[in-house]
């Protein structure tokens, strides 16, 4: 009873010790869970660079997100701003540099909840497509937070299709500026973040026209708030687009230009410029325009999406030990949650597919780095391979993760359910992923179209990137397999993935071949194949992360133990998409329906082998206490114990409300004579 | 209309209210719809139903658990004596209550439940204990701020023995000052996921006495001496959870075509890209890739309206055969409809999901009204029974009925058709020779495809089954190791289920447009089901590859099909505005103008310059 009493503990202390239950799966870890964080950050150094960061972040009071739960969205939106002006404060003190090796931790010690995330793309696409006299104008203005920027390229009625936005940019010769203008209520700019309230500058993406001719999209700086008083500019119409399913902390907002003039030099044109006379001069591919998006969508991947999930993980599974419920065996005690297969068939899969995401995010990064240098040098023949990749990856990654987020919250069942469990938050927050930065379903026939393009080219004999080779390489066989356990075999899985990925290309390029032949119009053609590319270009992806994951495992110079379960993980991964896309495999005989049962069966008999290892797999990803914030995913497993005494801070506890005197009282005493 | 237009109900968008104020709003809308339900005359569940899902559209709130389970549990379990003292206070509500049930530590499984009711012959009175953190029952609806009585179920101890669950009628807050009574703490347990409007609440007890009196001994009874008097069937709790479950059938069907109706109107105004170079940007509705998200939707949420009817149908076909205490329907109903209560909740919260979805950005914005009907349907695939276990339960009814034909018996229901198996074993070259009579454009020989199907999982998961009990396992271990595949079997008996209702519904439709256009829906229901199945099918020799194919096809061509229907259709679900709560749903399709209305209320614009500008931006521009 003792444990009953309030105790006065503040959140993230160890309250008592740790939980038996899950204290007892630390016992038995096969491998060292500090390796495995290092490895997981790339060297000791990286992670105690990291832990410093989340410490002194967390030691802080100004960034505790403790109450977050309680706010409404003005308090949540005042406390983002009060902590992105001390982070400010806190980089000074600190000697950390936005430029510097701790910058990168600063994010996740934040948990992203944070005012001015949009100010920082508005800082990347001026040094992107920002002449370099524009850069040095705007950049130390930005930086030293002289200004608040953001980036506004979503219109009311106009998203991903950049072409179809509406606001316009017309140039007057005569005053050499350009005049903005939001000529209907669907171009009105929305969604942008920061600017609801903050933003005193933006980046609008408006439709170029000189001398009566449209040029399409070019991106403008403009200023839309007083640097004095913050009020509106004249001609600026802007605020708040109200609640939304999470991201409090950002003030997404409207705007809408009425002749709002800007000087000629305010165009970004590192790229693409009007000169002083109304020539239109274009320096390399418009393409360019876009790149800022393709640099956002991968570096959302890891710090919207992969992080997120590995949270979701650790909660879920930590809680699932520590929760009973059943009886496994008569006379026992209730079983531990995670002993049920169901249960594990729920979280295992997830898990893994964090690893293998975190892995992935590798290589998307090399691919991306190894781009950038060339694009700087303005060649920009790697452009449309980056370009299909970030699509292709973030929209399969955000899709994947999104429902694995989705699936631990409802592994974790009533409790699940509370805000407390930290795990509603990190849903809502990470399906936004599936949206921003591209549509998913667009994105995905942005890589078909590429993939489509690579098989013709392919087939023809012509060179294309070596990703991409094995779409004309493959040829219809059978999958060599005699047993189940053969099937953990990498080879194996890894060319099951390839067949089915090219043939689904092929199969799809086909069909659009004979649509086209049998006189249907291209478009027409391409859009009756959607269905089936959206398919492919997944599978595409789902491929090449397959393949990523056993390459990684297999380069691994670590510990036996470690090398160990992530060649589990991996197999994890692989079988867990045949299982669960069987069709796709049996299709064309490549796999057998007797080989499938070999699948299934040495797919479920990894479940109970990771299992033995699933706490310190999720312990590994080091995430303190505080940067969960959640009752049920706690280091020390006091699951219980936390929740009561969390939710007797809720408002509803504390603050009286006025719902009983107005409205229960007299229901309850009056109303006889009423009734 | 009645409600839609009384000034009475009328509120600032819940949107922009905190839960402190959705409470209280709530609260007022539930005070008044009371007397205005006893004002009007209502007593019809029915009516009652609708009048206070227009109140309140569709939304929890406080008094639910008063009305739906405190009352109720009072006229089926509370004897005479008890009904005169607590039943008119309670409905006249000078006593609210709630049914707490649920535990911090506790759950689906009932007998796990550790709060003690002891018997004290000495005083005649039962002493209710929460003995540990665990024990302190958590979740249930009014609880926290609104009851002022609870009907708490506890493990009853007299005599020194344990007798299991009872409940018993505890009054845990003063009458007049409405302050907690000595020995009780009781709580809100803070935000959710949704459920903003619901005081979920906490309740512990310390050594909190109430009278012998208290315990509902309607079936099972404590005499003044403490002796023990067994009630005479357990049975009979069946029929209510069968009552409950065949609601949340009806609610999946309710929410996901709330959901349809939003994304499929939008999906109409919304214009983006270019399908033909040169043409104006089309409805997003014309894209093959939205339609393929939306339709297959719109068929299942038809399909599980007449799912929904039919389980209610059913249960009060029977319950004449359970007042008369003939049982036998009892099982198989309540095994089904724990699976059609889990595979409806399932796909229906995935559905609405990809409803927000396909709105695109705007779906996130809570003005769409998706993220609230999803966090507020989303909890009942873990209430009234978790869903994965749920399906086992249906699994443990089809293993038992397999059980039963391969030792030669027969048996009835939807269950017949493992009947078949007994007689032929299935055979891969049989079944593909089989394969081809399968017709893709006719409802009836689909539904036979899925039962095929069905009878192929339910063997081999008793199959995989019984070799894990020949591993000389445990019963409960071979359970558990083979429950991924039972839950697969389930899953494919509740589709078949689903598919085969759909189907004999068409039938009894008159209007010839009407069934043509159901039709349409239903072929699309059945063979999008495949084509997201195609390894159970393939596996099983039931179709071949050059079948998937045609599958597929089908599948694109009954999308344009539907196309022209797909608004009214939806508009067919009659769903008023306020109800919808979407301004992207609106019947008028108004959506842009009025979302710039709605923002403009946002309360981070109720002043031009947030306060936030004078606190944290000017003093740190001013020091940098």
């Amino acid at each position: 009873m003792a444990l009953l009493e309030p105790s006065k503990y503040s959140q993230g202390s160890v309250l008592g010790s740790v939980n038996p239950d899950l204290a007892s799966e630390r016992q038995t870890a096969s491998f060292s869970v500090e390796e495995l964080t290092v490895w997981l950050d790339g060297s000791e150094e990286h992670t105690q660079k990291r832990r410093a960061v989340v410490e002194a972040i967390e030691s802080d009071p100004v960034f505790s997100r403790e109450n977050q739960y309680f706010q409404s969205q003005n308090e949540r939106y005042e406390a983002a701003v009060r902590k992105a002006v001390h982070l400010q404060k806190k980089m000074h003190e600190m000697g950390w540099t936005e430029s510097g090796p701790e910058f990168k931790y600063i994010y996740r010690a934040v948990s992203g909840d944070i005012a001015f995330l949009l100010h920082r793309v508005f800082i990347r696409s001026i040094s992107v497509l920002g002449s370099d006299k524009q850069i040095a104008k705007w950049i130390p203005l930005a930086t030293q937070h002289k200004l608040i920027g953001s980036y506004a390229q979503t219109e009311l009625g106009h998203g991903t299709y950049l072409q179809g936005l509406e606001t316009t940019a017309v140039f007057d010769i005569t005053t050499q500026e350009f005049i903005l203008n939001t000529p209907k209520i669907s171009a009105m700019k929305w969604w942008p973040g920061d600017m609801g309230r903050s933003a005193t500058h933006t980046v609008v993406f408006a439709q170029l026209y000189i001398n009566g001719k449209c040029y399409g999209v070019h991106p403008f700086i403009v200023q839309i708030r007083s640097l004095r008083d913050h009020s509106l500019c004249p001609g600026i119409t802007a605020g708040d687009i109200g609640p939304k399913m999470n991201f409090e902390n950002v003030d997404n907002g409207y705007l809408m230009l009425q002749n709002v003039r800007i000087p000629r030099e305010n165009m970004l044109n590192k790229f693409c410029e009007v000169q002083p006379d109304g020539t239109y001069v274009r320096q390399g591919s418009q393409k360019i325009n876009y790149f800022t998006m393709t640099t956002v969508r991968i570096s959302l991947i890891s710090d919207e999406v992969i992080i997120p999930l590995m949270k979701a993980c650790t909660i879920a599974i930590r809680y699932s030990v520590v929760r009973r419920q059943s009886k496994l065996k008569p006379g026992e005690q209730e079983a531990k949650i995670l002993d049920y297969q169901t249960q594990q068939e729920k979280l295992l899969p997830q898990l893994a597919a964090a690893y293998a995401f975190h892995f992935i995010n590798d290589y998307l990064q090399e691919l991306f780095n190894r781009g950038y240098s060339e694009i700087q040098k303005k060649n920009f023949n790697t452009l449309p391979e980056l370009h299909a990749f970030s699509s292709g990856f973030k929209a399969m990654v955000t899709q994947y993760s999104t429902s694995a987020v989705q699936i631990c919250l409802q592994a974790c069942g009533g409790h699940g359910y509370s805000s407390l469990s930290g795990l509603p938050s990190l849903y809502t927050r990470i399906i936004a992923s599936c949206i921003y930065e591209g549509e998913n379903t667009i994105l995905l026939l942005q890589t078909a179209r590429f993939l489509i393009k690579c098989f013709r080219a392919a087939s023809a004999g012509q060179p294309v990137p070596p990703s991409v080779t094995y779409l004309a390489a493959v040829k219809p066989g059978k999958c060599p397999a005699k047993n189940k356990l053969e099937f953990l075999s990498p080879d194996i899985y890894t060319e099951a993935y390839q067949h089915m990925a090219a043939r689904l290309v092929r199969s799809t390029a086909a069909k659009l071949q004979d649509l086209i032949q049998s006189g249907v119009k291209k478009h027409d053609a391409w859009n009756q194949c959607t269905v089936q590319l959206a398919q492919a270009a997944k599978a595409h992806c789902h491929y090449i992360t397959v393949k990523n994951f056993a390459e990684t495992v297999e380069k691994l110079k670590t510990e036996a133990g470690i090398q160990k379960i992530m060649k589990h993980l991996c197999d994890l991964f692989a079988l867990h998409g045949i299982f669960s896309n069987a069709g796709v495999f049996l299709h064309d005989g490549y796999v057998s329906g007797a080989q499938m049962d070999m699948i299934t069966a040495s797919y479920l008999d990894l479940l109970a082998v990771i299992r033995k290892d699933a706490v310190p797999l999720v312990d590994a990803f080091d995430f303190t206490d505080k940067s969960l914030n959640s009752a049920l995913g706690s280091y020390d497993g006091q699951v219980y114990q936390r929740l009561y005494e969390w939710a007797q801070k809720s408002p509803t506890n504390k603050q009286i409300s006025p719902a009983y005197e107005r409205y229960l009282k007299p229901l309850l005493h009056n109303t006889q004579s009423k009734l | 209309a009645l409600v839609i237009n009384d000034p009475d109900f009328q509120h600032e968008d819940l949107n922009f209210l905190s839960r402190s104020q959705r409470y209280e709003q709530a609260i007022r809308k539930s005070a008044l719809m009371v007397m205005k339900l006893r004002e009007h005359g209502i007593a019809d569940p029915d009516e009652i139903y609708w009048f206070k899902s227009f109140i309140h559209r569709g939304r929890p709130e406080p008094l639910d658990l008063h009305l739906g389970m405190f009352l109720p549990t009072l006229l089926t379990q509370a004897t005479p004596e008890q009904q005169d003292r607590f039943f008119m206070p309670a409905w006249n509500l000078e006593i609210i209550g709630t049914y707490a049930q649920t535990e911090m530590g506790h759950g689906t499984h009932l007998r796990g439940l550790e709060t003690t009711a002891t018997y004290d012959p000495a005083t005649q009175e039962f002493i209710l204990n929460s003995p540990t953190v665990t024990s302190i029952k958590w979740w249930p609806g009014g609880l926290g701020k609104t009851s002022n009585h609870a009907i708490v179920l506890a493990q009853l101890y007299t005599q020194g023995q344990c007798k299991g669950l009872h409940a018993f009628i505890v009054p845990i807050r003063q009458l007049g000052t409405h302050e907690p009574l000595p020995g009780i703490t009781v709580g809100d347990i803070g935000p959710k996921f949704g459920y903003d409007e619901m005081d979920n609440g906490y309740l512990k007890m310390d050594n909190f006495r109430i009278p012998r009196e208290n315990m509902l001994m309607k079936y099972a009874q404590v005499e003044p001496d403490g002796t023990y008097v067994k009630p005479l069937s357990d049975k009979l709790t069946y029929g209510t959870m069968v009552f409950i479950r065949s609601l949340i059938v009806g609610d999946s069907a309710r929410s996901l075509s709330r959901a349809c109706t939003i994304a499929i109107r939008y999906s109409a105004v919304r214009h983006q890209s270019e399908l033909k170079p040169g043409e104006p940007e089309p409805q997003i509705l014309d894209y093959q890739t939205q339609q393929y998200k939306l339709f297959p939707l719109l068929a299942t949420a038809y399909a599980f309206h007449f799912v929904g009817a039919y389980i209610k149908n059913t249960y009060h076909r029977i319950s004449g055969d359970i007042n008369e205490g003939d049982l036998s329907e009892l099982p198989e109903l309540h095994a089904l409809t724990a699976g059609l209560k889990a595979f409806t909740s399932w796909t229906a919260n995935a559905g609405i999901e990809e409803c927000r979805m396909a709105c695109g950005g705007h779906g996130y914005s809570r003005c769409s009204g998706i993220p609230d009907i999803y966090v507020t349907f989303t909890p009942s695939c873990t209430y009234e029974g978790e869903n994965t276990v749920m399906m086992l339960q249906t699994a443990r009814f089809l293993v038992k009925s397999y059980t039963q034909v391969s030792s030669g018996q027969q048996v009835t229901g939807m269950v017949s058709y493992l009947n078949d198996l007994s007689r032929q074993r299935i055979q891969p070259q049989h079944v593909a020779a089989r394969a081809v009579t399968v017709r893709l454009n006719d409802p009836i020989s689909l539904v036979e495809a899925y039962k095929a199907r069905a009878a192929r999982l339910v063997e081999a998961a008793a199959k995989n089954l019984q070799a894990e009990l020949n591993h000389r396992k445990s019963k409960e271990d071979a359970w558990n190791r083979t429950s991924v595949d039972l839950v697969r079997a389930s899953e494919a008996h509740c589709h078949y289920v689903v598919v085969k209702l759909f189907t004999a519904k068409l039938s009894e439709i008159s209007n010839a447009a009407v069934r043509a256009v159901l039709t349409e829906l239903c072929l699309l229901y059945a063979l999008y089901g495949i084509s997201k199945n195609t390894g159970d099918f393939l596996q099983a020799g039931i179709l071949t590859d050059a079948q998937i194919i045609q599958v597929n096809q089908h599948v694109k061509e009954l999308l344009a099909t539907i196309r022209p229907n797909a608004v009214a259709l939806v508009d067919s679900f009659d769903f008023h505005d306020v109800h919808l709560g979407s301004v992207l749903g609106r019947y008028d399709g108004n959506v842009y103008e009025n979302m710039f209305e709605w923002a403009k209320k946002s309360p981070l614009n109720k002043t031009e310059v947030h306060e936030s500008f004078h606190k944290h931006l000017k003093p740190m521009q001013a020091k940098l």
